[in-house]
């Protein structure tokens, strides 16, 4: 690629990321009623924890699920539901007709997920702390920030592959997206560690980077462990994320010319 | 010769609900550069699957098309830098603004929104949106200046063909007159072809140089139209469409 065309994608991530900004901006009504969702939950999830008993500890882990788990879904549904919608707002056939490449569609997508969605857990984490008098002293911040990164990274694969479901299916492909995403949460041990499921349902925890995000995350929040003693979680969630990506990548592609053929890109089926 | 279209022998069927619809069956027509070349018919008579198949946005069951000699399939992104495409819904973020939705539609096409800022403001200007609006959520304008707005969104990637899917379908005559001399305004300005469908035979007489006329998926008549009218002696292109149908276009329009 010749330096103006790479130029040229920058620019179209860019404007990609922008417009999504745009919108927040625009539709801020929606987000204040999902962002008073996201808090009240957290905060449910906060005093679960403490009539647990075991102090700062438990609420403490409680919390670090419902902000992980509200951040992954954050990346997830941009990803997998701009597809949808674009078909919802009509401007689908635009973006698609526009000679951006795919990846910088959706890498510009990734990138405003994630800085989206690191602001509105930072946001949240402020306004939650106080409540619970949450003490971080045994945080290990720099590990707990590498935890993020590379859970983003495998989390936006899994975002790509479930954005092209309302690709290939305008009418169910949505209802399927949250199947899936309700799936994860089950599995993944969100609010409780993965040993407590039945053997099989444990199996499949593994198959889910969220899985392994969480359990690195509350080791170094609630441990202070370092990047060296979560290795065994930071590596298969690094791996999940080279192969989903561009899995995710290649299965959009494949689903586009899908759905060229048959003509669902429009907006009504 | 010098051709901005060549369409050959294109098919495209969809399946609807365990139905099959034969969409186009087997279209073949040319555009020269620099033409409005009109495309004529009635509702479901294929038009809007031939303009997708143009933009990228379908791909075809057989048959060829290529433009300003470069296949659609194959040279997919040469072909997207060199069209753009105003349809007959507005197809914008109708919450965002016209700057919001434009700095977008340029964005995606690599320009950045310092450099194009100053062209935006100008374009929309120049298709008559009050400076005021600017920054209001396009869902508050009507049919007709989102029109504009998209008219504005197409030229401004400066696009050597432009695909005009019905522009005026639905719009008051008022906004209807604007749009259609602005598409001459912006022609004349931007040295594009174009091709433009209607089911307004007024307008393609007024606004094309070579029409051809359309129906259930086939190309059933083609020429200019003082030669058609001459070669079905007719009085109006309505009654050419009514001699080579059998019925008038409002009553021809097909399942939707
Ligand atoms: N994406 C699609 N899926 C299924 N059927 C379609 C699709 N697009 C068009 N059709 C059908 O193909 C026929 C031609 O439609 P269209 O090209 O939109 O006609 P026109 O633009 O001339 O009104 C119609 O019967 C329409 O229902
Ligand atoms: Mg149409």
């Amino acid at each position: 690629m010749s330096e103006g065309n790479a130029l040229k994608e920058f620019y179209a991530g860019l404007a990609v990321m922008i417009r999504n900004f745009d919108l927040v901006k625009r539709y801020w009504k929606w987000e204040v009623v999902f962002f008073a969702y996201t808090i009240a939950n957290t905060v449910t999830m906060g005093f679960v924890g403490k009539s647990m008993g075991g102090g700062n500890r438990t609420i403490l882990y409680m919390i670090i699920g419902a902000t992980m788990w509200s951040y992954l879904s954050v990346l997830f549904e941009v990803l997998a539901e701009t597809v949808a919608w674009e078909r919802w707002e009509g401007t689908i056939e635009y973006t698609f007709m526009s000679p951006m490449k795919r990846i910088t569609h959706l890498v510009g997508t990734c990138s405003f997920a994630i800085v989206y969605g690191m602001l509105r857990t930072f946001l949240m984490f402020i306004i939650v702390a106080p409540l619970f008098g949450i003490n971080l002293a045994s945080m290990n911040m720099l590990a707990t920030l590498v935890v993020l990164i590379v859970a983003s990274i495998s989390f936006t694969g899994f975002g790509m592959m479930g954005a092209v479901l309302p690709l290939i299916s305008p009418e169910k492909g949505v209802q399927v997206v949250h199947i899936f995403q309700a799936f994860i949460l089950m599995v993944s041990g969100v609010y409780y560690s993965v040993s407590v499921m039945p053997k099989w349902m444990e199996t499949l925890s593994y198959f889910s980077p969220a899985t392994y995000a969480l359990e690195a995350m509350r080791e170094t929040v609630l441990n202070g462990e370092g990047v060296g003693a979560i290795m065994d979680k930071l590596v298969p969630m690094a791996l999940m994320g080279v192969i989903l990506l561009p899995l995710g990548l290649l299965i959009f592609k494949w689903g586009e010319i899908f759905s060229k053929r048959r003509g669902f890109l429009k907006r009504n089926g | 010769m010098n051709y901005a279209v060549k369409v050959h022998d294109i098919k495209k069927n969809f399946k609807k609900s365990g139905k099959i619809i034969k969409a186009l069956k087997g279209v073949s027509f040319e555009i020269e550069r620099g033409e409005i070349y009109g495309l004529l018919g009635p509702n479901g008579s294929g038009k809007s699957t031939l303009i997708r198949l143009m933009s990228t946005l379908l791909y075809p069951d057989c048959g060829k098309i290529e433009i300003f000699d470069h296949d659609v399939l194959k040279e997919e992104k040469i072909v997207k830098r060199m069209i753009n495409r105003v349809s007959v819904e507005a197809s914008f973020f109708m919450k965002l603004s016209a700057i919001e939705n434009l700095r977008y539609a340029c964005g995606i096409y690599g320009f950045p929104f310092g450099k194009s800022k100053e062209r935006i403001l100008r374009m929309l200007e120049q298709v008559g949106i009050p400076k005021s609006r600017f920054n209001d959520p396009l869902e508050n304008f009507s049919r007709g200046m989102q029109q504009k707005v998209a008219i504005s969104r197409a030229f401004l990637t400066s696009p050597i063909l432009m695909l005009l899917d019905e522009p005026t379908t639905g719009l008051d005559p008022k906004a209807k007159r604007e749009v259609q001399s602005m598409v001459k305004d912006v022609v004349r300005e931007h040295d594009a072809t174009i091709l433009l469908t209607t089911h307004d035979m007024e307008e393609a007489e007024k606004l094309c140089d070579r029409i051809s006329i359309i129906h259930h998926g086939k190309i059933v008549a083609e020429g200019i139209p003082v030669k058609l009218k001459e070669e079905y002696s007719a009085k109006t292109l309505e009654d050419v469409f009514l001699e080579v149908i059998g019925v008038k276009i409002e009553e021809a329009d097909e399942n939707e």
